[in-house]
């Protein structure tokens, strides 16, 4: 046990930043940075799939689609793969593995975060949209003003545990070198050599506070919203059933 | 990279081997880990519900250790942490052997097992408390109540996303290659290497990926319609 506490005193900046002042970002911070990147660039460009899926025309409906489930069906490895292959061929020169890894994770998460947004706006009554057309807002405006900020709003916990999915799905990094916690960890293993054990526990103990920890933040926000929704209920006596699909099913 | 766009190559002779041998071992992978991670998680869905407050915390425990430290992490810790703990003739008895396999099946199937155990508790949360009184008022024992009233009728409101999770437990068996299993990714990467198709090689490896997690959520998505009907009629 005492030892876990010796090799965090000697290591710890590894772990925290990598070589960072001597060499390049890594560690815990690099980690998050990537994690990060891309929940935002991959968050609108699910976004753009959710468009297509849920597109009145069936030629824009059927790319995304098949895009979805091909990214679901797939080990995220063998896309990190497929990017290490293709992005050079397409951009014409070669990237590094930090880019690499934030490219599959935005393509991986765009099929995953549209999903969750979809069920979002699947989960609001048919109504909404429907008034919003007949206030006389177009298609897209009544997605971007009416549908899609209380779909997001209801989606918030799936989204916050998605950002966990991509803390973990970093890890994945490692093959490729990508100097996150995980390689950070290997190299600190391989200069002890004689304490794998304690190396990889500190690793997964410090993986597991922090995705600990947001998992609380999603469950709390969970409980705020489904709060809200029942203030919103006794408030609004018109609509009891509140809003929910299979409340709104039937009178379809 | 498409004009000489050729599959012969690895698809035949020693190379469609290597190929095989990989989709072989990911399928043993699968099969064992999944095995592991059903029992488990049956075991531990049944703990739990002997409503013990220190049964439940340790459950808890597991199924959130499992769920919020990375899969990659738990293998990693499987294969080079755990065997520096047994003692030092047991270490070398094991060197004997290639020990990733069954790391990697430990570690899968554990990890599942967690996936697994909340997706059981969910499936049983839904069944009213009269289903376990009727039972038990019939005369039956609590193992023979959980086993012909209560279990069959949990897995089935928890079939949906225990598919899910299979096909996340399919996927992950991918990452067994950064212990060193020769499972379809790592072959498709060696083969890679020896042939320089990299197109082709990929391909293969993720239609053999798609193919088989498709068909596991069309199988899902049937099994859940035939069971609402049952339950509809």
């Amino acid at each position: 046990m005492l030892d876990v506490f010796v090799i965090i005193r000697d290591n710890w900046e590894l772990f925290l930043l990598g070589q960072y002042p001597h060499g390049p970002l890594g560690g815990l911070v690099n980690t998050l940075i990537l994690s990060a990147l891309a929940l935002l660039i991959a968050f609108p460009l699910s976004l753009l799939v959710v468009m297509a899926r849920i597109s009145p025309f069936a030629w824009v409906r059927w790319p995304a689609t098949v895009w979805v489930y091909v990214l679901r069906g797939v080990p995220l490895i063998m896309v990190i793969f497929w990017t290490y292959f293709l992005v050079p061929l397409l951009i014409g020169r070669n990237i590094s593995g930090f880019t690499t890894m934030l490219c599959t994770l935005v393509i991986y998460q765009s099929a995953y975060l549209s999903e969750i947004v979809r069920a979002g706006i699947q989960g609001l009554p048919a109504g909404q949209a429907e008034a919003a057309r007949a206030l006389g807002l177009g298609y897209f405006r009544t997605f971007g003003w009416v549908i899609l900020p209380q779909a997001l709003f209801n989606a918030l916990p799936s989204l916050i545990s998605q950002f966990i999915s991509i803390i973990k799905e970093t890890t994945l990094g490692y093959m490729i070198n990508v100097q996150e916690m995980t390689f950070a960890a290997n190299q600190v293993n391989n200069q002890l050599l004689t304490q794998p054990f304690q190396v990889y526990a500190i690793l997964a103990i410090t993986y597991y506070l922090l995705c600990y920890g947001l998992t609380r933040v999603a469950t709390a926000v969970e409980h705020r919203i489904e709060r809200k929704r029942q203030g919103d209920r006794a408030s609004t006596p018109s609509s009891p059933t509140g809003p929910t699909l299979t409340a709104s099913e039937p009178s379809r | 990279m498409f004009k000489d766009f050729d599959l012969g190559p690895i698809l035949s002779g020693e190379y469609a081997d290597l190929l095989l041998r990989g989709a072989g071992l990911t399928a043993q992978l699968m099969l064992y880990a999944w095995s592991l991670a059903m029992t488990l998680a049956l075991l531990l869905v049944v703990v739990r519900l002997t409503g013990k407050p220190v049964a439940e915390r340790l459950v808890a425990g597991y199924v959130s250790y499992h769920r919020n430290v990375p899969t990659l992490v738990q293998l990693m810790l499987w294969y080079f942490g755990v065997p520096t703990l047994l003692p030092e003739s047991t270490q070398l008895w094991l060197a004997n052997f290639s020990t990733e396999f069954i790391f990697a099946v430990i570690a899968l199937g554990l990890c599942q097992a967690a996936y697994f155990c909340e997706d059981l508790r969910a499936g049983l949360r839904a069944i009213p408390t009269g289903q376990t009184e009727a039972a038990r008022a019939l005369g039956l024992g609590y193992i023979r109540s959980m086993r012909y009233v209560i279990l069959p009728q949990g897995v089935r409101n928890a079939l949906p996303s225990l598919i899910n999770h299979t096909v996340l437990l399919f996927k992950n068996t991918s990452l067994a290659m950064a212990i060193g299993v020769v499972e379809l990714t790592y072959a498709a990467r060696e083969l890679e290497n020896y042939t320089f198709r990299t197109f082709e090689c990929y391909l293969v490896a993720t239609l053999g990926y798609l193919a088989v997690s498709l068909l596991l959520m069309g199988a899902g998505a049937l099994l859940a319609r035939h069971f609402n009907q049952a339950r509809a009629r």
